[in-house]
């Protein structure tokens, strides 16, 4: 790299002044991992099946480890292309994909993979445009919030908060609302013959829901193109042409756009043959060796995660963790159908949502009269919520590493940071309902599971931010005003 | 909390996003190193590490040179001389 220079870094182990615990970061890293391993041991005395959620736990604090140590953030992968021309975290993104797919591939063919694909329709690239927009102001996506969180950034929980209430108000909203609703949805909807507590007529979301999301199908390429082998379909198919050569096909569009200029001018090329640009990707790919080595592993991790549910499910003869619940005697807060939020793999807005909705039952608002919450996801107590769980490891791994680094602080945002996050998350929150997820659950579990609606999403999100940064230098510039010397 | 840009003498100076998350140290910087002349010394204080991964990038990119970096207890100081 250009500019290795030397650094005055603390030693990251904190040794230099000492024994290792002479640091308290590294005595708190040490708490939490004891948290962890205890709090594990405890809810695994209760009731063995609790290892259903630990895993979600463990894979949490695993994720957040990563992130934290690549700074891994999915927003800057399209925010920083087009604000300051930095490809960096495009292409971690990118290399994570990669590994996913191969590693989603190969738990389809042990026959225990998770995942559903989403339908295919307009909603997709709106939503995905409504976050993408969104992330630019808050300052992360849905995961780098809680990445953030656990460095000690209090703005970033406003984040969290604010795309866990926004969600549960958004589903939950009708009144005059309805009358936005086409008609065409409204009949469909009703013409469903829901539950009557659900009130589908009554409630935008609802009617989103059932009278045009359910009429839309999706579906993985493996299918689309008649792959009828197990192997070459999840890895020709969903794997390599699903995501791997998009893949590809964007770190060479990445390198000429944004990489190109800046590499032929450092070594000196003015006339670049085929191998100069093929050692020009290579040197943007390890341009950033954490943020490369992060993609890597999160990808191997993602895939693991989905294997460990997935053969869980098998083992315990389950599809839902609601299932586990009720035989457990936890019925509160579950879907009238007994279920419970529960993909089985990396996923995030949906179990903020559900803190949100939480809260608000709590408070005495009814919360369960529509389809999102009480017909599919439910409202469980944020203490056997698993994937709240997985959210919360990943604030956990990473306030652990951000310790053991010498980079955890608590941070107060300034007013203007704090309407950032809360107006970013309320629109990040619009965006992943409206999208059916965020940029995990919609991109980069779709995309590796050879569903192409992931792409649409990405696309989406990446029209909102291009939006998202003319919106921010706008607000620089009229901030700055006339002085020379303001920014 | 404020972002603070200051001419500390000539062909040096300050620029403090301490406090600030994405995107705007990154943002700041690049707006700020667009002011400076060829030579002019930036340095850089932030404390939100994501940040300092783009801005790395950032000064390859554009061939400016990274010329110190105090990392401690999470605040950043570093100095950049442009291109």
């Amino acid at each position: 790299m250009a500019n290795d220079v030397k650094t005055a870094t603390i030693d990251a182990a904190g040794l230099r002044n000492g024994v290792w615990y002479s640091h308290k970061g590294n005595v708190y890293a040490l708490g939490i991992v004891l948290l962890v391993a205890l709090g594990s041991v405890w809810a695994l005395a209760q009731d063995l099946r609790w290892i259903y959620l630990l895993v979600y736990v463990w894979f949490g604090l695993g994720y957040g480890i990563f992130l934290q140590y690549g700074r891994f953030c999915m927003a800057s992968a399209v925010r920083d292309l087009f604000a300051v021309g930095v490809p960096r975290m495009a292409v971690g993104m990118l290399i994570a994909v990669m590994l996913f797919s191969l590693t989603a591939a190969l738990v389809k063919v042990l026959g225990v993979s998770t995942f559903h694909p989403h339908p295919l329709g307009w909603h997709i690239i709106i939503g995905g445009a409504i976050f993408g927009f969104g992330i630019v102001f808050t300052g992360g996506c849905a995961t780098g919030s809680l990445y953030k969180s656990g460095e000690g950034n209090l703005g970033s929980m406003l984040v969290v908060l604010s795309i866990s209430f926004s969600q549960a108000i958004y589903v939950t909203l009708g009144g005059w609302l309805n009358k936005l609703v086409p008609a065409s949805w409204t009949q469909s909807a009703v013409a469903k013959d829901m539950p009557a507590e659900l009130t589908v007529g009554n409630g935008w979301f609802d009617q989103f829901t059932a009278g045009y999301i359910w009429d839309l199908t999706g579906g993985q390429l493996s299918d689309q193109l008649g792959f009828e082998g197990l192997f070459t379909g999840a890895f020709f198919g969903n794997a390599l042409l699903g995501a791997i050569v998009p893949s590809l096909l964007l770190m060479i569009y990445l390198y000429q756009t944004a990489y190109r200029k800046g590499y032929q001018r450092r070594f000196k090329i003015e006339t670049p043959r085929l191998g100069d640009h093929l050692r020009g990707i290579w040197s943007m790919v390890t341009a950033s060796r954490t943020t490369a080595i992060a993609g890597l592993c999160l990808g191997l991790l993602a895939g693991a995660h989905m294997w460990a549910t997935g053969e869980l499910r098998e083992h315990y003869g389950i599809f839902n963790f609601g299932e586990m619940l009720v035989d457990m005697g936890h019925t509160a807060g579950l879907s009238i159908q007994d279920t419970v939020f529960d993909p089985g793999y990396w996923y995030i807005t949906t179990q903020e949502a559900q803190w949100g909705a939480w809260a608000l039952d709590k408070a005495g608002v009814q919360m369960t009269d529509n389809i999102f919450f009480g017909l599919e996801n439910g409202i469980p107590n944020p203490l056997i919520n698993a994937p709240g769980w997985m959210s919360i490891g990943i604030i956990l791994g990473a306030a652990l590493l951000a310790l053991v680094r010498h980079e955890f602080r608590w941070k107060v945002p300034s007013l203007e940071t704090a309407m950032f996050a809360i107006i970013g998350g309320a629109l990040m929150g619009l965006g992943a309902r409206i999208a059916l997820g965020c940029n995990i659950g919609a991109f980069f579990a779709t995309v590796t599971n050879g569903d192409l609606s992931g792409w649409i999403f990405l696309a989406g999100m990446a029209a909102g931010a291009w939006v998202g940064v003319k919106g921010f230098n706008w607000w620089m510039e009229w901030r700055a005003g006339d002085d020379e010397l303001a920014i | 909390m404020a972002v603070k840009f200051e001419k500390v003498s000539d062909g040096d100076y300050l620029l403090d996003v301490t406090g600030y998350v994405c995107p705007h140290p990154q943002m700041y910087t690049k707006k700020v190193m667009g002011k400076l002349e060829s030579g002019d010394v930036l340095t850089l204080i932030f404390d939100n590490p994501s940040s300092g991964e783009s801005i790395v990038a950032m000064c390859d990119s554009d061939g400016n040179e990274l010329l110190e970096r105090s990392d401690e207890s999470g605040t950043f100081r570093w100095r950049i001389r442009k291109a």
